[in-house]
């Protein structure tokens, strides 16, 4: 016998789409059909099932994708033509710029430093110890220092923006917005996503230079190569073209995060338990964003500049 | 005399569910339009769609005589412009003081100078008795005080229209009756065309037949005359559906059972 749910719920409680369908599963259990030819209507109503969910699934994918390039397409509007909201950028500058700063700091100088320690004993093996600094800045400038940066953007300002904005949802704030005549994508997402764009590279470059100062430390004081040295095989490792690809990275990650942020945040329904709920997705496909982004642009960029 | 607002044939579904089907009325300038029904009946639904936040599945909408259930978001802005809105718990923006809360419209959306500005949110905030709450955030205000603060943003810009939706609902029966107040000299003193989306029936009788006059310095709230009372018009939804037209007197002699259930 079938157990009929956890805790004593009934199956069909727990799962109400099911309940569109005769029990199909109990059935099939107990007698196999004798042969193939014989049409199965449980078999036909499972299949209908599975189909539905695929089309509601594909459908919504189809609409989140539909909704968030017209975000795009309004925040550019919004970008290029006036009314501007001047005393909003600068507050998102400051909140998502310096805000962010401590984060970035402590992101940096920790990934530096942990790079120059591992990367230190592998370099020991073939002798290349005053090597290390090459390594790290290569490693920080070209792709830790971006990707990391964005992944703390992303938990950072993303929840953050789609938090502050499914409020406003649904407590009614981005209606009355609009009833008093203001656009919200130019009032609450232009300025956010200007802040983002200027503020990643920015951010990125720090976190790039405090990584370079924590190798720096772990390779003077734990490794014991001279200052000199390291420093060195930093500038060798500095490339004109790992320096671009550091820096233009930075601005297609910052503008993804934010946007996802405002465009999950816009969508936000279901009152405070959707505002959790955006907040999660806000992060999670942020998140998801950076890496992907990441793999794209750095693919482009080899394209273009090697 | 042209209606400053108009729905005809006005239908709106989302999905399945159907809100509002075949929903027609006008309102003249200066009257009141009382909107009951239960929960769910689409009552805000009715304003939303005045204001165009929301767009018709058919029929027209027309404000100040502009067709608004065809406009874009952009050429909407100017029939807003006209309209002040009361959002049910208020909706105030909670990163701003009162201040800038009653003054948003001013300061971000016109180009009246600041002094004015200024002034005019003094005078608003005065006007619903919060003048001393200027600089608190609305976190540190009570339901009624949010309430009135919501009323002040929405006339500070001297709309010709306010929609109120539910204004006084889950607050005390002292404070409801100042927000009362508040509408009947909005409409009695500045003018104002008054939609009140409701299901507090003693808020909505009291509003359709009392009137406010200004007696040297104060306002006195009086029981209206005939002529008055008939300004102001009732419609009760059910089901999306208007089952009732009609003045005050005309709603208690209604005789249908739905009306009688909710009027006793």
């Amino acid at each position: 016998m079938r157990p009929s749910g956890s805790g004593g719920v009934p199956a069909s409680a727990a799962l109400p789409l099911l309940d569109k369908g005769p029990p199909c599963r109990r059935r099939g259990a107990l007698h196999l059909p004798a042969r193939r030819s014989e049409r199965d209507p449980c078999h036909d109503a499972d299949r209908l099932l599975v189909f539905d969910l695929l089309e509601r699934w594909l459908k919504n994918g189809i609409l989140e994708v539909q909704e968030y390039v017209r975000l795009q397409v309004a925040t550019i509007r919004g970008a290029t033509s006036p009314p501007f909201y001047y005393r909003d950028i600068i507050q998102q500058l400051d909140a998502i710029g310096v805000g962010s700063l401590t984060v970035v700091l402590l992101t940096g100088f920790f990934t530096g430093a942990v790079l120059a320690l591992q990367s230190g004993i592998t370099l020991d093996q073939f002798g290349a110890r005053p090597f290390v600094g090459r390594l790290v800045s290569a490693s920080m400038l070209k792709e830790l220092g971006p990707v990391l940066t964005g992944l703390m953007l992303a938990g950072r300002i993303g929840s953050g923006i789609a938090a502050e904005i499914g409020s406003m949802v649904v407590t009614d704030q981005i209606n009355a917005l609009r009833a008093l005549g203001t656009d919200p994508v130019r009032k609450l997402v232009v300025p956010r996503v200007v802040a983002g764009f200027v503020m990643a590279p920015i951010l990125t470059i720090i976190a790039d230079t405090v990584g370079i100062i924590g190798g720096w430390m772990i390779a003077v004081f734990q490794l014991r190569v001279a200052s000199s040295i390291y420093w060195n095989s930093v500038i060798d490792g500095l490339y004109p073209n790992d320096a671009w690809m550091g820096i233009l990275k930075p601005f297609c990650l910052g503008y993804v995060i934010v946007t996802i942020g405002c465009h999950v945040g816009l969508r936000t329904h279901g009152g405070t338990q959707g505002v959790g709920r955006a907040t999660t997705q806000a992060v999670v496909a942020a998140s998801v964003a950076v890496i992907a982004v990441d793999f794209f642009v750095t693919r482009l960029l080899i394209t273009l500049l090697y | 005399m042209d209606a400053s607002i108009e729905l005809k044939h006005v239908s709106l579904a989302f999905d399945d569910k159907v809100v509002l089907k075949d929903v027609s009325f006008e309102l003249l300038p200066g009257h009141t339009k009382v909107i009951l029904g239960g929960s769910g009946s689409g009552k805000s639904t009715i304003l939303k769609l005045i204001l165009g936040l929301l767009k018709p599945d058919g029929g027209t909408i027309f404000v100040n005589g502009k067709r608004v259930d065809a406009m874009s978001e952009e050429d909407i802005m100017e029939v807003r412009a006209d309209i002040g809105m009361v959002f049910q718990e208020g909706a105030l923006f909670d990163s701003l003081s009162v201040e800038e809360n009653v003054g948003y419209k001013l300061y971000e959306e016109s180009r009246m100078p600041e002094e004015e500005a200024n002034r005019r949110v003094q005078e608003v905030l005065g006007f619903v008795g919060l003048e001393e709450y200027m600089d608190r955030m609305p976190s540190e205000l009570s339901g009624g005080q949010r309430r009135r603060v919501a009323i002040a943003r929405a006339m500070a810009a001297k709309p010709g229209i306010l929609l109120y939706d539910e204004a006084t609902t889950g607050l005390d029966p002292i404070t409801a009756m100042t927000v009362d107040e508040e509408m009947i000299k909005l409409r009695d003193l500045e003018g104002v065309t008054s939609i009140i989306v409701t299901h507090q029936l003693r808020d909505a009788f009291f509003v359709a037949t009392h009137e406010a006059v200004r007696q040297n310095s104060h306002v006195e709230f009086t029981q209206a005359d005939a002529q008055k009372a008939d300004e102001a018009e009732f419609i009760m939804l059910k089901d999306g559906v208007v089952c009732f037209e009609g003045n005050a007197t005309e709603l208690r002699a209604a005789s249908d059972p739905y009306i009688r259930q909710f009027l006793s």
